[in-house]
């Protein structure tokens, strides 16, 4: 794997320029996503969902890409690459394309979790050779924050705010996509974090090296949607896989590897009460909220540890 | 012909952009309140910052930082903050210090 | 040399995708259409194309993954019907946008609810301002013609719009019929090979396809979607010349059917038009001057030619087997009263049938009584009723 020094020779496939908000992780995860494809070797020919990616680095006339780069809809971001992978492998064989290319989709966790759930089900089924990357903030950003079923437990959103008669915020957990993709049977399932970018760096060249579908979930934080300082994106991404909110792993042909286990874990408190969308999580009263909390983050990451021991 | 004046005949068809990464063309960096200031004396070139800047805007060559692109920067201070060094230090733009317009 | 076999609309639409042979398919299963991607999916299994099949999870991922083909820089297609298309919608107007050479055989059935999986046109016609080019079939011998035709007219330097074309569902699609089939290599000759001008997979020139406008330029883009049908007519007439050439079929923009002197003429779609032609020859033995236009090119809509060709006429039917719930009639009526509406010449008499929905049957009879009806209308002046359900049980 490259040194940082070398992967900051490559050029930036995603340029400056573009309208996300100053410390907004998404721009942070794709830029390290697109420095993990080494190009002595591959092209990459990437697609994104709609969503704040998508509409912030493509307002006509500018692109911040690039790279060859469509967008046709927000739930299908999966099924439209999976339609480019499949092309590149008709004209490949037919001889009109000679280059190693790889194939990689975007999309928030709106367009993953939710509505694009299906034409990523179906793409990863089917068995293309691309790599989907949910960057992951838990939330419909984009749209001005609201729930999805990436919204932690918790969490205050413009559709699951806390009120007085409602004070938990949403009260569903996390859907766990990434252990749906392992479901899936794909060969490789992983989830990161821009905050290790090595891991994550070598995730996405692990992940484009299978001959097959890959998912990586990366944490994304919206310091807009979380609410807080826009220099604290990294260190809020860095605590969530501290507190093991946010654990980093994968899945390699079903066996599960933990690449990071804190040395010390912290409680996810320290991770809750550096966002304003966790703010009513610390009023009096809510104390059951912050355990029940707690012990959904510790049920998962044992549920973690013995998947690992398991082999 | 600025792109404002162009009409529906003089562009390609469906919304096509040719030109990759021309969003350097849109400076982004009159967003900032604050500006990153780089103390390259206590610099190790570790490109921390460069990996995590969401805006491309620490500039590198050969594996050394040479400097930020004002242009393009919005000021989160991310760099600032993770920095081991503490080699950037964020700091109120002002009319007198402010980068707008200036670019290394 | 060219063979006449006897087939079904969905067996020929079939092989006229075989012979195309395009680079990708996606597709998915719905009745009436699902036959044509079975029999092409054994195409593939088999090895009688190149084809890369995608067997997506939904209509919605089938349009989306023939988008990124096509986007991609390949000849890609998919076929479906009904509630596919309609689940499809919002991409097919992004295909049309996005100004990709897509062409769908559509087997036309209802829309839903009531569920029904008979034909009628209201699938194809709920997708008539999406921007697609929309070429409708009477028979298999035309299903198959035109989408052969749909590729070089989709593909056009001048044009880049996807192209639907459409035959009605049981009725055509699974009803046997004859055809006379086109050689391999004649096909591929006049379709040529596909050279897509910008694609994504031209990695040395990157392109970003799908970005976002603001009100500062979406009205500019759309404006050239408006642009490229305008050279949509002159582009199916020539491709009809040179495919004339190859199978010795004539295609224009409509079927002009004893229209010359006709004092009363029946506009109608698809099939139909094959019962209307029996009962135009048999009145026509009594003497009575009647006539049919049958569409084929629907959108863009050649309204120029159409009022054109019905101004001698003192009345005129439309027959839509679709409603458009306006209060006014059918899609196909309201699309000609407009075209009619500045013809040169006394006021042509115009009256809507709608029937066949949802499969149910029309027959020589009622199309009789339709001619009836209309030769009243041309003696009184009167239109007792403007829009009648041709039919339905009261």
């Amino acid at each position: 794997m490259a040194t940082l020094k070398e992967l900051s020779m490559r050029e930036d496939l995603l340029c400056g320029g573009h309208r996300a908000c100053a410390g907004c992780a998404a721009p942070i995860a794709i830029r390290q996503a697109l420095m993990a494809v080494d190009p002595e070797s591959s092209d990459v020919v990437v697609g994104c969902a709609t969503g704040c990616l998508e509409v912030t680095t493509t307002i006509y006339p500018y692109t911040a890409w690039r790279v060859p780069f469509i967008h046709s809809a927000f739930e299908n971001s999966a099924a439209t690459v999976s339609g480019v992978e499949t092309a590149y492998r008709a004209l490949k064989k037919k001889g009109k394309i000679d280059r190693d290319i790889k194939f990689m989709a975007f999309g928030g966790d709106g367009g993953t979790y939710d509505i694009g759930l299906q034409s990523l089900s179906g793409a990863m089924e089917r068995g293309h050779n691309m790599l989907y990357i949910c960057y992951d903030n838990q939330a419909y950003m984009n749209t001005g924050i609201q729930r999805s079923s990436a919204t932690p437990k918790g969490a205050s959103t413009t559709t699951s705010p806390a009120g007085s008669a409602i004070p938990a915020g949403k009260k569903q957990i996390r859907k766990d996509l990434t252990q749906i993709m392992v479901a899936h049977g794909i060969p490789y399932a992983a989830q990161a974090s821009p905050s290790n970018w090595r891991d994550f760096t070598r995730k996405v060249e692990k992940a484009l090296e299978v001959d097959g579908p890959a998912f990586i979930n990366v944490l994304s934080p919206c310091r807009l949607g979380w609410r807080y300082a826009p220099e604290e994106t990294i260190e809020l991404a860095r605590l969530a896989v501290n507190t093991c909110a946010w654990p980093l792993y994968e899945v390699e042909n079903g066996v599960v590897k933990i690449n990071y286990k804190p040395k010390d874990k912290l409680p996810v408190a320290e991770w809750l009460k550096k966002q304003g969308r966790f703010r009513h999580l610390f009023k009096p009263g809510n104390e059951a909220l912050l355990e029940e909390i707690q012990e959904d983050i510790d049920r998962n990451w044992n549920k973690l540890l013995a998947l690992e021991a398991m082999g | 012909m600025s792109a404002a004046e162009k009409g529906w005949k003089d562009v390609p068809k469906g919304g096509l952009i040719l030109d990759a990464g021309n969003a350097m063309e849109y400076e982004t960096g009159d967003w900032r309140t604050y500006k990153p200031v780089w103390d390259e004396e206590k610099c190790i070139h570790c490109m921390i910052c460069w990996v995590f800047c969401p805006d491309s805007s620490i500039k590198v060559e050969d594996g050394k930082m040479v400097g930020i692109d004002y242009k393009h920067c919005k000021g989160c201070g991310i760099c600032s903050f993770e920095c081991p060094r503490k080699a950037i230090e964020m700091v109120l733009e002002t009319e007198e210090n402010g980068e707008a317009g200036a670019c290394e | 040399m060219s063979r006449r076999v006897a087939i079904t609309g969905n067996e020929a639409a079939a092989e006229a995708m075989r012979q195309i042979n395009p680079d990708v398919v996606a597709a998915y299963p719905i009745t009436p259409a699902t036959e044509i991607v079975q029999i092409f999916a054994d195409f593939v299994a088999n090895g009688d194309v190149d084809t890369e099949f995608v067997a997506v999870e939904s209509e919605h991922s089938a349009m989306s993954a023939t988008i990124g083909a096509s986007a991609a820089g390949a000849r890609a297609m998919t076929a479906t019907a009904s509630q596919g298309l309609a689940l499809m919608w919002e991409m097919l107007y992004i295909a049309a946008g996005l100004r990709l050479p897509i062409v769908a055989p559509i087997v036309n059935r209802a829309l839903s609810a009531p569920i029904n999986i008979h034909c009628d046109h209201s699938d194809t016609m709920g997708a008539r301002d999406s921007g697609w080019i929309q070429i409708y079939s009477e028979d298999a011998q035309e299903a198959y013609d035109n989408i052969i035709q749909a590729v070089r007219i989709a593909e056009h330097p001048d044009i880049k719009l996807p192209c639907m074309v459409t035959m009605d569902g049981f009725i055509v699609s699974h009803g046997m019929g004859n055809a006379e089939l086109l050689d391999d290599d004649v096909v591929q000759k006049f379709i040529g090979e596909y050279k897509p001008e910008h694609y994504l997979l031209d990695v040395d020139n990157p392109i970003t396809v799908g970005a976002l406008d603001f009100s500062d330029w979406y009205f500019e883009h759309r404006r050239q979607l408006a642009d490229a049908h305008t050279r949509v007519k002159d582009v199916v007439l020539q491709i009809a010349k040179e495919f004339k050439e190859i199978s010795g079929r004539e295609y224009k923009l409509f079927d002009a059917y004893r229209l010359d002197d006709a004092e009363v003429a029946i506009v109608v779609i698809n099939s139909a038009a094959g019962t209307a032609k029996t009962v135009v020859d048999q009145l026509r033995e009594k003497g009575l001057k009647v006539g049919l236009l049958k569409i084929r090119l629907f959108r863009p809509f050649p309204y120029e030619e159409i009022s054109e060709a019905l101004a001698g006429v003192k009345a005129v039917a439309v027959l839509d087997r679709a409603d458009s719930l306006s209060l006014m009639g059918g899609p196909l009526y309201i699309d000609l009263r407009a075209a009619m509406y500045d013809a040169p010449g006394p006021r042509v008499k115009m009256v809507n049938y709608i029937y066949g929905l949802g499969g149910r049957d029309i027959n020589m009879e009622q199309i009789a009584g339709v001619y009836d009806d209309l030769f009243e209308i041309a003696k009184t002046g009167e239109i007792k009723q403007a829009v009648t359900y041709l039919g339905v049980r009261e």
